[in-house]
């Protein structure tokens, strides 16, 4: 591997951080897209210059950005300026209609609301963008309210796989704090035809048939915050993590409770172990060790920052239960940020590197599997989302 | 020709520095519904980020002026001013002033 590209999503605008393999040198490049909300932004795994981002702002709603060489340019997909008589680009690229025709499923128009009622489902913005692990032009989005759309043309035009929405429980969701949001996304990388899914605050789904058909997996789930808490769906799930060598065996980091599943999520127990406090919004596996889990725990669902002002990433090497802090570069008192649950990426270079970013906008990275810890960049705006790319 | 003022952040978008200067087809007066199809046309990167993919609605956060008035809740098919028409006045798509 020649080096790492780490893209970073903020509430003002997106910045691209690249070093060498050593990952001690970096060099940043942003704000990309100015003073727009950047939920999320990944790479192609199938191939690394392919781009895509969530551009989004309260005043002009969703668009989608894609790069070819690496995030040095940026396009909105079919939508160029016209510039040939007759010429009629459709411009579609941030149209998310949610489907709700009977071909593809039982129309499927409101969801529960905060006050018992049903709501209209009403799209309002691209949380996740997750590209297909063998083409570039295929691209996942999740969406709020919450939904699962694909291109299969470079995100150019979007439909929704709308068996997810309108599998039956749909009427049941209803919005967490933060919106009624699917912002997990995780493709089987045995199986093209499995994907999880997760809501807040409706719980994980899967599909195991390319994504016609869904189903909740919640069993094992224990949520106090709903009427019955080992209800079918209903339990609000922060983030999924898999490890590409063994994509049955999920980690998950609920509201409150860290969770693992070693039958496709079918079934899950709690492996929070240890941890200081079980509530926090991210999780992930190191990249060569399966059993190794990272999680940043939060003091509470009031209170959303680090037990004790002290920013602490969690690591158990063997799947749960036990954990171990890691400190050593990592503030220490008075640091009340929030990692939010997009925030957390891995590399695969050897030692594994781990990035997270904080609401605070400091981006951390260990090159060390997260023995040592070492900011990038201590000042950007608040982080949404991290991901990371090694780059060949 | 019809000329156009965005607010930054769609100039950005559209990637254009300053005002738009658009044909508007048809024949008689131009209206605020017409003056967006064409830029929309124009500049299809727009669409949705000022109307509504689906509704066609005016999304909350902008409004529309011309000649110092505001033209927000004016009937979007109604002719807009005639020095608008006659490319004396842009016609102006402004955000709210909000959040931070």
């Amino acid at each position: 591997m020649s080096g790492v590209r780490v893209l970073v999503g903020t509430r003002k605008g997106a910045f691209i951080l690249t070093a060498d393999g050593k990952r001690s040198r970096w060099d940043v490049s942003g704000p990309h897209f100015a003073g727009w909300e950047i939920y999320h932004l990944k790479g192609s795994p199938a191939d690394p210059d392919r781009l895509y981002a969530s551009q989004t702002s309260g005043w002009f709603g969703q668009v989608i950005q894609r790069s070819c060489d690496g995030g040095k340019t940026w396009e909105t997909p079919g939508g160029g300026v016209t510039t040939a008589p007759g010429q009629m680009p459709k411009g579609e690229s941030n149209k998310f209609v949610y489907d709700a025709s009977p071909p593809t499923g039982k129309p499927l128009t409101t969801h529960q609301w905060y006050d018992g009622t049903q709501h209209p489902w009403e799209f309002k913005r691209v949380w996740h963008l997750e590209p297909s692990l063998t083409d570039p032009d295929t691209v996942y989005a999740g969406v709020e309210d919450a939904a699962l759309f694909r291109s299969s043309d470079g995100g150019t035009s979007w439909q929704e796989l709308a068996g997810m929405r309108g599998h039956g429980t749909g009427p049941k969701w209803q919005p967490g704090a933060g919106g009624m949001c699917l912002h997990t996304i995780l493709l089987d990388p045995r199986n093209p035809k499995r994907i999880y899914v997760a809501i807040s605050a409706a719980g994980a789904f899967r599909t195991d048939d390319g994504g016609t058909t869904w189903r909740p997996i919640n069993r094992g789930l224990h949520s106090q915050y709903i009427p019955e808490p080992t209800a079918e769906v209903g339990h609000c799930v922060h983030r999924i993590a898999l490890h590409p060598s063994r994509p049955n065996v999920l980690f998950m980091q609920k509201h409150w409770d860290v969770m693992r599943s070693d039958d496709g999520g079918d079934s899950w127990r709690e492996v929070s172990g240890n941890l200081p406090t079980d509530f926090g919004f991210v999780i992930d596996v190191h990249a060569h060790e399966p059993d190794t889990v990272y999680v940043v725990p939060i003091k509470s669902d009031a209170e959303h920052y680090p037990p004790d002002g002290k920013l602490r990433v969690f690591r158990s090497r063997k799947g749960g239960n036990e954990w171990e802090p890691l400190t050593k570069g990592l503030p220490q008192r008075d640091c009340y940020v929030n990692v939010l649950r997009d925030a957390m990426c891995v590399d695969a270079l050897e030692p594994c590197g781990v990035y997270f970013g904080t609401t605070g906008g400091q981006v951390y990275a260990s090159a060390d599997g997260g023995d040592s810890w070492t900011p990038i960049v201590r000042d950007l705006p608040a982080v949404l989302s991290v991901e990371v790319q090694a780059l060949p | 020709m019809i000329r156009v003022v965005l607010p930054p952040h769609l100039r950005t978008l559209a990637r254009v520095r300053d005002e738009v200067t658009l044909e508007v087809p048809g024949g008689g007066p131009p209206t605020r519904a017409a003056v967006l199809d064409a830029l929309e046309a124009r500049y299809p990167m727009l669409r949705g980020t000022i109307r509504d993919h689906v509704t066609a609605q005016r999304r909350p956060f902008l409004r529309f002026f011309a000649c110092t008035q505001d033209l927000t809740h004016e009937p979007e098919d109604a002719p807009l001013p005639a020095a608008v028409a006659a490319g004396a006045e842009p016609f102006l798509v402004i955000g709210a002033i909000a959040g931070g």
